[in-house]
């Protein structure tokens, strides 16, 4: 799945609507269309976009009035004025109601071409930022795999037995299993383990992003290229680069990734020389490749090369001997960080715990440990202390309420994604800024 | 040109007069690059029906679909080549037009002579133009999107200078997915 810059077309001539999104279409965007600004203000309440490309006049709803009303729904939104009639006047006061820039139709092509790119270019550094300070932000994560259960059991031999080879792996597992703790323990016990483990989200990086970000690119390889900058490939060269969330990446990159597996070198973006990489390959997916595969979105000369060996780590509630062990390791673990003396888990608690499904595997449970000890008032974890009841495992009736049922759910989903806003709202299908109108109305906070 | 099955064939359509080594050398471009056989049609009468008066230019998009009324229907892909000055009305004008991951194209030579520049005759130029340019729409036909590197023919030229620069053939990556679609498109 390729996540491309999305841009939407607002205008009353069809014929201007059909035009602009053929062309970006062509650049690689994904487009939508508008024919008024009473349709494009429904539109955006549904999806996020990227950019809006907006004709000034319209009957109904013109365009200024619009550009407000877009800017109110989602402030990160850059809208592009359009109008064959332009007038100083007009173009100010675009401007000044947060209009990016102001074209004059009929465009010459490579116009609207630079506009859209510079946007783009724009926002990928503002990701990029925020992804860089939520690394800084991130919290010590647990370095050891728990389990006493025979499926871990297996886990471990067969991370003995492939570890010191150079064989590409895929892990496979729900999300929240601990898919890159077990990549960690695959370099660790390698003979590269001296060496840098680079790990990428290939889900989280927008298509353009992901392949600067894994190949590099040379100064002034396109706009916003100011240095050179070495990518991923390079910075885990003689190491491991764990690539999470394989089945998210774009064809495109998939030939690009096929090629360095195949041939061991690569490109920079804007570069003229191969460069050669020695690296151990390890990926990891929750998806079914092999449904990706017949859906014509994943190739299968690909998952041949990474599939050389699968480790398939099961969900949590496949081995709910475990739960015991983590749920010690977890506590452990917070008191330590919360300056706290250790807290034991009331036996009705640690049932419920054990009976629970986990949806969100192991990350789900290490949430609401950190959660429990968080807010718990007693010596020990109490079922009052959990989010959840015998109700979530069916022992009891489900609330009535449909607000009720939307709380719990969306704390469900962030929960087992950690609280990543963009992968949680993608899941629940609603756009980021609806999903924070809900924390809100629900005053769901993370504790 | 050796008559071929018309379903293995991309069909190059001249629109109005087209000299035939101008189409000749499209069709041998694509044999090259794309690995796929060429079959010339008969010229289709020029589309008066596309004229825009006030621009003095044809709307490429009523030229679509008149090419497809044109052609075989069994044909691999149309890729029509006309003298005529195209345009989109979002855009001033336009070298060429594709469906994306469709069957047709169009290019217009209009704008990829020298002359129009005001620069004297250049034939190797003049054909280099055609050839990258029918490239790049028939590699949308085929699915593929701009390509970001500056030498692949599927990088996006809405100036002449970036046609110039380009180079003739796809990147590997293009190359490698145009082959993919190729083989796993059913039109």
């Amino acid at each position: 799945m390729a996540k491309n810059p999305k841009i939407l077309v607002v205008d009353d001539e069809a014929s201007v609507r059909g035009s602009l999104k053929d062309w970006l279409m062509e650049d690689g965007y994904e487009v939508g269309i508008a024919s008024s600004g009473e349709e494009a203000i429904a539109v955006a309440r549904g999806n996020k976009w990227d950019v809006v490309l907006l004709d000034l006049k319209m009957p109904g709803m013109d365009g200024l009035e619009t550009l407000k009303r877009l800017k109110e729904i989602n402030r990160e939104t850059e809208v592009l004025m359009m109008t064959a009639y332009a007038t100083v006047d007009t173009a100010v006061k675009a401007m000044k109601e947060g209009a990016f820039d102001y074209l004059v139709k009929p465009f010459d092509p490579d116009e609207i071409e630079l506009q859209v790119k510079k946007i783009v270019a724009h926002k990928e550094l503002i990701l990029e930022n925020i992804l860089l300070r939520r690394q800084l932000e991130e919290k010590y994560r647990y370095d050891e795999i728990i389990g006493r259960s025979d499926a871990m059991q297996e886990i471990f031999e067969l991370i003995d037995k492939v570890a010191p080879t150079e064989s590409t792996i895929l892990i496979t597992g729900e999300s929240g299993t601990g898919k890159e703790l077990i990549a960690e323990a695959i370099h660790g016990n390698s003979q590269r383990c001296y060496m840098p483990f680079i790990a990428v989200s290939c889900g989280a990086l927008p298509d353009s992003l992901l392949e600067s970000e894994l190949f590099g690119y040379e100064k002034g390889a396109f706009t916003g290229a100011e240095h050179t900058k070495k990518g991923r490939f390079e910075m885990a060269d003689q190491g491991t680069l764990f690539l999470d969330e394989i089945g998210d990446i774009s064809l495109k990159t998939q030939v690009d990734l096929l090629r360095i597996l195949q041939t061991k070198e690569f490109r920079r973006l804007g570069g003229e020389n191969q460069i050669k990489v020695d690296v151990r390959i390890l990926a990891a997916t929750n998806r079914n490749l092999q449904n990706a595969i017949k859906e014509n979105k994943f190739r299968e000369d690909l998952f041949y090369r990474l599939n050389v060996i699968t480790i398939h780590v099961p969900p949590l509630r496949e081995r709910r001997e475990d739960i015991p062990m983590l749920v010690e390791a977890f506590i452990h673990k917070y008191c330590l960080e919360m300056n706290k003396e250790m807290l034991k888990v009331a036996p009705s608690a640690l049932k419920l715990l054990t009976e629970y499904d986990w949806p969100g595997n192991v990350r789900e449970l290490e949430n609401i440990i950190e959660r429990a000890l968080v807010i718990g008032r007693g010596n020990e974890i109490s079922i009052e202390d959990l989010p959840f009841s015998r109700k979530d495992i069916g022992q009891g009736e489900l609330p009535k309420s449909l607000k009720m049922m939307e709380k719990m759910h969306i704390e469900r989903i962030l929960n087992e994604n950690n609280w990543n806003i963009s992968l949680t709202a993608r899941e629940l299908g609603i756009d980021r800024q609806t999903l924070y109108n809900k924390l809100s109305k629900y005053q769901i906070v993370r504790v | 040109m050796s008559r071929i099955n018309y379903s293995d064939c991309v069909t190059i359509c001249p629109i109005g007069f087209v000299e035939e080594d101008i189409l000749t050398c499209i069709a041998h471009c694509i044999d090259t690059q794309c690995g796929t056989g060429c079959i010339i049609a008969d010229t289709a009468q020029c589309p008066y029906h596309a004229y825009n008066r006030e621009r003095d230019q044809y709307n490429s998009k009523l030229i679509l679909p008149y090419l497809l009324k044109c052609c075989p229907h069994e044909a691999l892909r149309i890729i029509g080549v006309t003298y005529l000055d195209l345009y989109v009305p979002i855009f001033k004008y336009i070298f060429g037009l594709a469906q994306m991951g469709g069957k047709c194209s169009v290019i217009s030579l209009f704008r990829l002579r020298p002359q129009f520049y005001d620069l004297p005759p250049d034939p190797g130029l003049f054909m280099s133009r055609v050839k990258k340019t029918a490239l790049h729409e028939l590699g949308h036909c085929f699915g593929l999107t701009h390509c970001r590197d500056r030498r692949c023919v599927m990088y996006s030229s809405s100036l002449i200078k970036d046609t110039d620069r380009k180079g003739f053939a796809f990147c590997p990556t293009c190359r490698d997915l145009f082959q993919w679609h190729l083989k796993t498109s059913s039109l």
